[in-house]
């Protein structure tokens, strides 16, 4: 029985292998390191860390998962891009389409849906396991304020999400939290002390963000760039540094 | 001096640490692995909602924003739109946001902890629910035209009309509000110098001043369902 190990020899003992992966996988103190710190994704992680913070009793794992399911959702929504137009003569019809006509459309239209909402969720069971565990003390204070605007754009891509459908549900509850603008004080057309600075429904904050004095097409569109667009750029970004600073900040908290 | 450095024994440096590969990376492989299977069960499950064409000129009975937001919405029967939907979340989110360097309080940093840190664990955690409470209600017990209903209820549109409300007088309302401020601002710093000393004026009146405003909306919703109280401070220009 000298096949498997001839064979896997042959695979892996050539140059385009050894191109490609740059140590072996003998289990070694080196191999464990290297198996991080060449390879781009993992070096997001330090080589070694504290032993509490791989504990799943003490992250919960949920920053992690927030982040995973934000990179499902961007698979997933990629791939629903390729059969949705933010038109409002098309959205509905296309969502409709999803459902009965694509091929698997229904299921990736459901595991995008479910999905958003499981952030929301996760991402603010995260927030609790880190206040519970005195994480955002110093030195980690500014990493707390990066999240809880990720926190905010978590809620806000959900948010936008929620009209491209472009039926009755996405319709009014949209309709109910985007009229909340014109009650801004000062800066909404209903808000109290509006009349200050002249506001109208056609010039207020609601309309800036309506593009419209009704949910209408330009609405639409604007829902549709944020979503796929602005949103998750600058909350990637944001991740980033998010990540960034949990190294810069000595690695996941701990007991001294 | 000498004896001193004497007696200082070397520091023993304890490292706990352990390979990132495998320990971590493989849990979180396996959190990847589960997340992705129950979403894509879930998926396979139950569809996701998609009702009729949107229709402008027919509006959903009740209309209700995403589920995340119907705590605000539910804030939206006690309170005027600018404070339930702009001033309330806004507030929020700076709250949040100030945690860090409201809360100096050097112990329990990095491990759990509810002794070394009563207050601020209470707080938070109360907040939390009370967010979650209030979605709930929003999700789960407001029908048409936002009436309550229980959950072994069925939703109708005949149910009775509400009592009429009233506001307060205006002078019993500001006396109210600035009492209510007031005296949650002094009486804490009386009873207990040592936490004003230790924050100072600043954190001291923000980290009331919020918390005071956390049980202030709490307060308004009793006074509206026990005494159909619409406004403490009415007054042509803003109400709350
Ligand atoms: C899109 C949203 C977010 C993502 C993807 C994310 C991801 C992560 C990840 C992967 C970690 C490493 C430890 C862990 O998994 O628990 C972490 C740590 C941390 N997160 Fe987040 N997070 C998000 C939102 C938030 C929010 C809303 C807050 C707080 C308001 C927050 C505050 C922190 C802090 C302070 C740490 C350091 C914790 C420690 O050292 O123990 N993050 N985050």
């Amino acid at each position: 029985m000298k096949l498997i190990p001839d064979l896997i020899k042959k695979i892996t003992d050539n140059e385009i292998w050894k191109s490609v992966f740059r140590h072996g996988y003998t289990d070694t103190p080196r191999n464990r390191v290297l198996q991080i710190i060449s390879n781009v994704w993992l070096h997001l992680h330090p080589a070694k860390v504290r032993e509490h913070g791989t504990k799943i009793r003490f992250t919960w794992c949920m920053g992690g998962i927030t982040f995973f399911i934000f990179l499902f959702e961007t698979i997933t929504g990629i791939l629903l891009m390729f059969y949705y137009v933010p038109d409002v003569n098309r959205a509905y019809a296309d969502m409709v389409d999803l459902m009965y006509v694509v091929p698997f459309g229904r299921f990736l239209r459901n595991s995008h849906r479910w999905g958003a909402h499981a952030m929301v969720i996760t991402v603010s069971i995260h927030m609790l396991r880190v206040f519970l565990t005195g994480s955002y003390k110093p030195p980690r204070q500014f990493n707390w304020v990066l999240g809880v605007i990720l926190l905010v754009l978590t809620l806000l891509l959900s948010f936008t999400g929620y009209l491209l459908p472009w039926d009755q549900l996405g319709y009014w509850a949209i309709t109910v939290g985007t009229n909340m603008a014109r009650a801004t004080p000062l800066l909404g057309h209903e808000g109290p002390f509006a009349y200050i600075l002249g506001m109208r429904a056609d010039n207020d904050i609601r309309f800036a963000l309506l593009g419209g004095t009704t949910i209408g097409a330009p609405a639409l569109l604007r829902a549709y760039v944020w979503h796929c667009i602005a949103i998750p750029v600058i909350a990637s970004g944001l991740m980033m540094m998010h990540f960034w600073r949990v190294r810069k900040d000595g690695g996941i908290s701990g007991p001294l | 001096m000498e004896v001193r450095a004497e007696s200082k024994g070397l520091v023993e440096f304890k490292d706990d640490r352990v390979f990132t590969w495998p320990t971590l990376v493989a849990k979180e492989f396996l959190a990847a692995i589960f997340v992705t299977v129950g979403l894509l069960f879930y998926s396979y499950v139950v569809d996701a909602p998609l009702r009729e064409l949107s229709n402008p000129g027919q509006a959903e009975n009740p209309a209700k924003a995403p589920w995340y937001f119907l705590g605000l919405q539910e804030a939206l029967v006690y309170f005027d739109p600018w404070f339930a939907g702009v001033a309330l979340p806004s507030l929020i989110i700076v709250g949040l946001i100030l945690i860090p360097y409201l809360d100096i309080n050097p112990k329990g940093n990095g491990y759990y902890t509810f002794k070394e840190r009563k207050f601020a664990v209470s707080v938070f955690v109360l907040g939390y629910i009370y967010w979650y409470v209030l979605v709930y209600i929003g999700t789960a017990l407001r029908g048409p035209f936002w009436a309550f209903f229980w959950p072994w209820e069925k939703w109708t549109h005949d149910f009775p009309t509400p009592p009429p409300l009233h506001s307060m007088p205006l002078p019993l309302g500001i006396i109210l509000m600035m009492g209510f401020y007031f005296a949650g601002l002094v009486l804490p710093a009386m009873i207990n110098r040592d936490f004003f000393n230790k924050l100072g004026i600043v954190r001291y009146v923000l980290t009331m001043g919020l918390l005071l405003t956390m049980i202030g909306t709490v307060i308004k919703m009793v006074l509206r369902l026990s005494f159909s109280i619409k406004y403490i401070i009415a007054t042509p220009w803003i109400n709350i």
